[in-house]
């Protein structure tokens, strides 16, 4: 069995590595910290051993995983629109200086504004509340891709273009293996900040929402695990708002890690220099 | 304060002879008292005035200079990159006014796609062009072979070492069939021993295909070693200041260079221009570079 074998040494090489106990290490101090903060009088933070048991709880109460759900769908339906927008306006902001002189002062007007104080324009002028969450976790996203994508594609060595057109390259050849993937790099950085906003916009977004019947899962208006933790917070549950908290963390985390690694499958030329 | 002396020019009658004009070769690129400034007409900054001179047909024509004098500007204007001010430059006599494959240009350090393997870096041109077919591939793998790197066909530039790279990149050219290629001090930045390798490389396949070279330096030795011609520069703004034919036999090795009396006289003669002319931009003159001269020239005279 070579594949098991292959995952066997994957684990030992990460259970004998400096990386995974400094990591680890990290955790247990920080849990310990937590526990001794806990049982002093200074602070109501809830201990961790009892987060844990309300997490175990959770873990089998479908609305928890509902809320998760609702995020997830959110973030990420706002997280592609803004790559699948931001790309190509980015791509041609830094292409055409004619496009770039009419929509650069436009864009940086809106860039500033931060997407939270979008919501309640985002609710009136949207039909659904759902599209309004997206249409704000979008912004999120959005002004991060642009601008990494911009910037990219600007800062691409001018020998590149120089090279390319003396071997008789030019227009759509040079955009098609010059531009595009010059600037690939800088797209997964801006998808790896992006969705981290996203994240942070979307969890407000939902607090601010509310959500009609966060509980019941048919027909759903709202929820989330942002309304997750405030909905925690009105009923007077501090592990539930622990819990939730966590639960973003660690959803914020897998989708990093997740674009990461698709950013290394769409760059291999930046893999083992 | 006084200047340093200048050496008397070695040689003696040889001096005048070093001088003339190469003869019997025809002119591929031609440089015809060409201006380049930067900067508004007010306040413009000349980087190249009044040069002229000719890249011959199957020579190995190298320019050597101060380092900031201009040769890389020159360059951009031969590869059409960019327009010179005043004058012209012709390629084969019609006026050079874009780039275009029978000039390619290997830049100071790697200008590899970094998002290509080598084997794609060196088929960008034919496929640019729409080449299709199996003569492209195999063209690419014959040259793939040539320049040693037929198993680094699938890594990507950073995985080669500079050398490699540079070789990559002489073979990403050579490809398109250029009638000049221009080299911008390609062998800058690279490690002693790997750039004496790779000078004599280049002087083997130079050899062997007699194709017409364009070679800017700052190294002394290299521009000896490698050149037919050399074309010394004047500070900026550039111009040529002194052309010296090199008549060394080829085919050419480092160690023969070193023994060759030829080649020292040569080398004293262009270390003497190139002297003076450092010397006009340090008003007060370089004693170390004087007194290495005057050493060096002794050493001429008076072989130990």
């Amino acid at each position: 069995m070579p594949a098991t074998r292959v995952f066997r040494e994957r684990a030992f090489q990460l259970l004998t590595s400096d990386k995974f106990w400094r990591g680890a290490v990290a955790v247990v101090v920080f849990i310990l910290i937590w526990e001794v903060a806990s049982r002093t009088d200074i602070s109501r933070v809830p201990a961790p051993s009892a987060v844990v048991v309300t997490f175990n709880d959770l873990m089998r109460d479908p609305s928890y995983w509902f809320s998760w759900y609702l995020s997830v769908r959110r973030v990420f339906s706002g997280f592609i629109a803004a790559m699948l927008l931001g790309i190509p306006l980015g791509l041609a902001m830094a292409v055409s200086r004619t496009f770039y002189g009419i929509s650069f002062p436009v864009f940086e007007v809106l860039r500033p504004i931060p997407p939270l104080a979008w919501v309640p324009a985002a609710i009136i002028f949207w039909p659904t509340q759902e599209l309004s969450i997206m249409f704000v976790t979008f912004l999120g996203a959005f002004y991060t891709v642009v601008i990494n994508v911009i910037g990219g594609a600007q800062t691409i060595d001018v020998r590149y273009f120089q090279a390319a057109r003396s071997m008789g390259s030019s227009g759509w050849d040079i955009f098609r293996r010059i531009i595009l993937p010059a600037t690939i790099p800088s797209i997964v950085v801006g998808a790896t900040v992006g969705i981290g906003i996203a994240w942070a916009v979307v969890v407000a977004a939902e607090m601010i929402s509310g959500g009609g019947s966060a509980g019941s899962m048919g027909g759903a208006k709202g929820g989330g695990l942002g309304f997750f933790i405030w909905n925690s917070y009105v009923g007077g549950s501090y592990t539930q708002i622990l819990v939730g908290m966590i639960s973003i963390g660690i959803a914020g985390y897998i989708s990093s890690a997740l674009l990461r690694k698709m950013g290394e499958m769409v760059t291999p030329w930046l893999r083992d220099q | 304060m006084t200047l340093a002396p200048m050496p008397q020019p070695v040689g003696g009658e040889g001096h005048a002879a070093l001088e003339r004009a190469g003869t019997g070769s025809s002119a591929e690129l031609e440089v015809l008292k060409v201006s380049k400034s930067y900067g508004t007409a007010k306040f413009a900054k000349t980087v190249i005035r009044d040069c002229s001179f000719t890249i011959d047909e199957g020579k190995l024509t190298v320019m050597i200079g101060p380092s900031g004098c201009g040769k890389s500007t020159l360059i951009r204007l031969l590869a059409g990159f960019e327009r010179p001010t005043s004058g012209a430059i012709t390629m084969r006599g019609k006026p050079v006014t874009e780039p275009g494959r029978d000039r390619l240009v290997l830049f100071q350090e790697s200008a590899l796609f970094p998002w290509m393997t080598t084997y794609d870096n060196i088929m960008f041109g034919p496929r640019a062009r729409a080449e299709s077919g199996s003569e492209p591939r195999s063209r690419a793998q014959f040259l793939l072979d040539k320049v040693g790197l037929g198993a680094f066909r699938r890594k990507y530039p950073t995985q080669l070492s500079g050398g490699m790279q540079r070789r990559a990149e002489l073979a990403r050219a050579m490809i398109n069939e250029p009638s000049v290629m221009i080299l911008d001090e390609p062998f800058r930045g690279l490690d002693a021993m790997t750039k004496k390798l790779m000078q004599e490389y280049y002087a083997n396949l130079y050899e062997e295909t007699r194709r017409t070279t364009f070679f800017v330096t700052t190294d002394i030795d290299e521009a000896i070693f490698l050149a037919d011609k050399i074309l010394v520069m004047t500070n900026a703004p550039a111009k040529v200041r002194s052309v010296v034919d090199v008549t060394l036999p080829r085919p050419r090795r480092l160690e023969d260079l070193i023994e060759s009396d030829d080649a020292n006289v040569i080398k004293m003669h262009v270390l003497s221009l190139l002297h003076e002319e450092a010397m006009k931009s340090f008003a007060h003159g370089s004693k170390a570079a004087a007194d290495f001269l005057d050493a060096y020239s002794k050493r001429i005279r008076n072989p130990s």
